[in-house]
């Protein structure tokens, strides 16, 4: 009875936290002068319906390019969040993979490899990039006593500039050095797309796989039980034997590993090329993907693919509707605030029942 | 460069600094009390633009101020509320909002965006801006670097000498103690994470209305300086005075950035523009690693005068948090 009584409760406070969210950006708009309804149907349309009325396939299509980077970067979420670390430094370890893989893909693209073979080390090379710099934050946290949160955001805007000033110094296009990036490669090393899409079947699979991985490794392993124990209490799982700083240096490892793959695919299926802008904030939201399903991996696809195609469907926002494409991640920001703001007031309610009860 | 330039330089080291310096003090502020609000970087791009805006709307400077102080405060009542009443992980949400005001910022000022607004007017002491050298740099500025300086010697003296300042650092340090002498608490973190906030929502509007005049979205050149001031308030140990010159250091090296960029024609400027950020976790580096424990590991195996040395200048650079920084208090 008691226990179904909480469960109808939770599930009310949900609702009423996508409410809350809802009437939240709803104001907002009013203040510009933006019916509400008419800027979330702007941002459906945009995902799922063409100006002629038909199935728009390259709304959808756009949709799974930028979900494939953000459920990358959710699923290394999870692993240092298991791990009780705020690893803000996604963001960076996705760069450092668009720049490793953008090295590697340098060197080899005139040799007489197979392309396979090169696309394949881009994609390795890429995710030894973003470990690196995830090595780094972990280094920092670990040795030197530096939180991950500083040390991580630190080496984002180091990352950003590094990127930068490769695009513009030494690997600028010949003769112009521009904000649309490196000259491209050679087609051969594209991964190939859908018919006229931009979406490649096989970043799909390497999203699919990778976020198997985490959930198997986090609800299926010892390692995922002890990992949980560090991060739920360091110091009790290091009293009981558990080596914690290996542990937390390994979960940064993952993560980086990860996003380090997110950069990797940016480069080699979808810009081909590198570009200022080759993380596109996927870190941060990956972040926020990860908080919304309250750090459990089941519902992470899913949200992931909501909050991608928020994303995409905003594009449309300045154009129909003349205000700013910055409105999704008014909504995304809006969602997780008052899902762990409702979770809160749960709990407090739940200890309140509890507490009369006794 | 003659003496001249020099102190006009030194004088835009204290302007540029006047916002860092006052969001550093509030976040120490909010943070003697025991609650971090990691939405400093966020509400500092949401009070510029809203500052803005209302100062361009209402034709008052004043007006306009006020709108960045009441955004901040209201941003830091939810990280308040959220983290005091709701018990909800201060990070969490502090994260988030930092993300979400800054898209906030960006979706509302969209419409105000390049449009020409007013700037704060010099307001040179008079009599004292005719000092030699002092006056050029400390009495021929504008309101809003007055304001910084009075802002680090209330801060301080309010910390330090009064006692209500001794029940702010009781709350951050034993709120257990503090509670059973008669201090409530939790409200008092209320009360100090809003005055906090509204010292950094200050900082925006002095940014949008004088030191980077205007509101350009996304490259209004905000976005980063909030993390910068939450690692200053580490760097700065929640003193205020140490907090000040944390602050004047970033500015001088920002600075330092400008005047040699002309030198380095192949970095790009965004490059420069990074450079605090390294810098920031050099800084944290210094004043948390005597915590590691290698180091220690490290001192007890050196000869003692050695020893003796190193250990003194780690713990001089050595920065500890209030004691009950980001735990929740329970009065039952």
């Amino acid at each position: 009875m008691e226990n179904s009584k909480s469960r109808w409760l939770g599930i009310g406070l949900q609702v009423g936290a996508v409410l809350l969210a809802l009437v939240f950006t709803s104001i907002i708009l009013l203040i510009v002068n933006t019916p509400p309804i008419q800027a979330y149907i702007t941002i459906l349309r945009g995902v799922l319906i063409d100006n002629s009325g038909h199935i728009y396939q390259e709304g959808i299509a756009n949709t799974l390019v930028a979900w494939i980077p953000l459920l990358l970067a959710s699923s290394g979420a999870l692993v240092t969040f298991a791990a009780g670390l705020w690893n803000i430094g996604i963001e960076g370890q996705v760069i450092l993979g668009g720049i490793f893989t953008t090295w590697v893909l340098r060197l080899l693209q005139d040799s007489p490899m197979p392309a396979w073979f090169i696309i394949l080390v881009g994609f390795a090379v890429g995710v030894i990039g973003g470990a690196l710099w995830a090595a780094l934050a972990g280094a920092l946290k670990t040795y030197g006593g530096v939180n991950e949160i500083f040390g991580g955001l630190g080496l984002n805007f180091v990352a950003t500039a590094l990127n930068i000033w490769l695009i513009f110094g030494p690997w600028k296009r010949p003769g112009i050095a521009s904000m649309s990036g490196t000259s491209p490669f050679p087609d051969r090393l594209w991964l190939p797309t859908l018919p006229g899409l931009r979406l490649s079947p096989w970043s799909l699979v390497i999203a699919a796989v990778a976020f198997a991985v985490v959930y198997i490794l986090l609800n299926g392993t010892y390692f995922g039980l002890q990992i949980k124990a560090v991060g739920k209490n360091n110091k009790a799982a290091f009293l009981m034997g558990i080596p914690t700083s290996r542990y937390r240096m390994t979960a940064f490892l993952i993560c980086g590993s990860f996003a380090g793959l997110a950069g990797a695919v940016q480069v080699i299926a979808v810009y081909h090329r590198l570009i200022p802008s080759i993380s596109s904030g996927y870190g941060f939201l990956g972040l926020l993907v990860s908080m919304l399903v309250n750090y459990s991996p089941t519902w992470v696809p899913l949200v992931a693919l909501f909050f991608a195609a928020l994303n995409i469907g905003s594009i449309q926002l300045p154009i129909v509707l003349k205000v700013d494409s910055s409105l999704s991640g008014v909504i995304q920001g809006a969602l997780v605030l008052s899902v762990l703001m409702v979770d809160g007031l749960r709990k407090r309610l739940v200890g309140r029942f509890a507490g009369g009860g006794q | 460069m003659n003496l001249d330039t020099l102190l006009v330089g030194l004088a835009g080291i204290l302007t540029a600094a006047a916002p860092v310096v006052i969001a550093t003090i509030g976040e120490t502020i909010t943070e003697r009390a025991g609650i971090v609000n990691l939405s400093v970087n966020g509400s500092i791009i949401l009070s510029a633009m809203a500052g803005f805006v209302v100062a361009v709307s209402s034709h008052s400077l004043v007006l306009g101020f006020l709108a960045g102080a009441v955004v901040g405060a209201v941003v830091a009542l939810i990280v308040a509320f959220s983290s005091i009443t709701l018990k909800v992980s201060q990070v969490a949400v502090g994260f988030v909002l930092t993300l979400m005001t800054r898209d906030m910022a960006y979706f509302l000022g969209d419409p105000f965006m390049s449009v020409s607004g007013p700037i704060v007017p010099a307001l040179p002491i008079p009599g004292l801006e005719k000092i030699p050298i002092l006056g050029t740099l400390f009495f021929n500025q504008d309101i809003t670097v007055y304001l910084s300086f009075l802002t680090i010697i209330l801060a301080y003296v309010y910390i330090f000498k009064t006692r209500s300042g001794l029940v702010l650092q009781g709350i951050g340090e034993r709120p257990a103690a503090a509670f059973v002498r008669g201090a409530n608490v939790n409200l008092m973190r209320y009360v100090y994470t809003m005055i906090g906030g509204a010292l950094v929502g200050l900082a925006g509007p002095i940014y949008s209305l004088n030191v980077k005049a205007g509101w350009k979205g996304t490259i209004s050149g905000l976005d980063g300086i909030g993390w910068i001031v939450l690692a200053i308030t580490i760097f700065g140990g929640w003193n205020p005075l140490r907090a000040a010159l944390g602050a004047y250091l970033f500015a001088f090296l920002q600075w330092l950035g400008l005047v040699i960029q002309p030198s380095l024609p192949n970095v790009p400027s965004q490059v420069l523009q990074v450079a605090p950020f390294p810098l920031m976790i050099l800084t944290l580096l210094l004043v948390n690693i005597g915590n590691a424990e290698w180091v220690e590991q490290t001192l007890a195996r050196l000869p003692e005068e050695t020893r003796r040395t190193a250990a003194r200048v780690l713990r001089a650079m050595r920065t500890s948090p209030p004691a009950s920084l980001g735990v929740p208090f329970d009065n039952e």
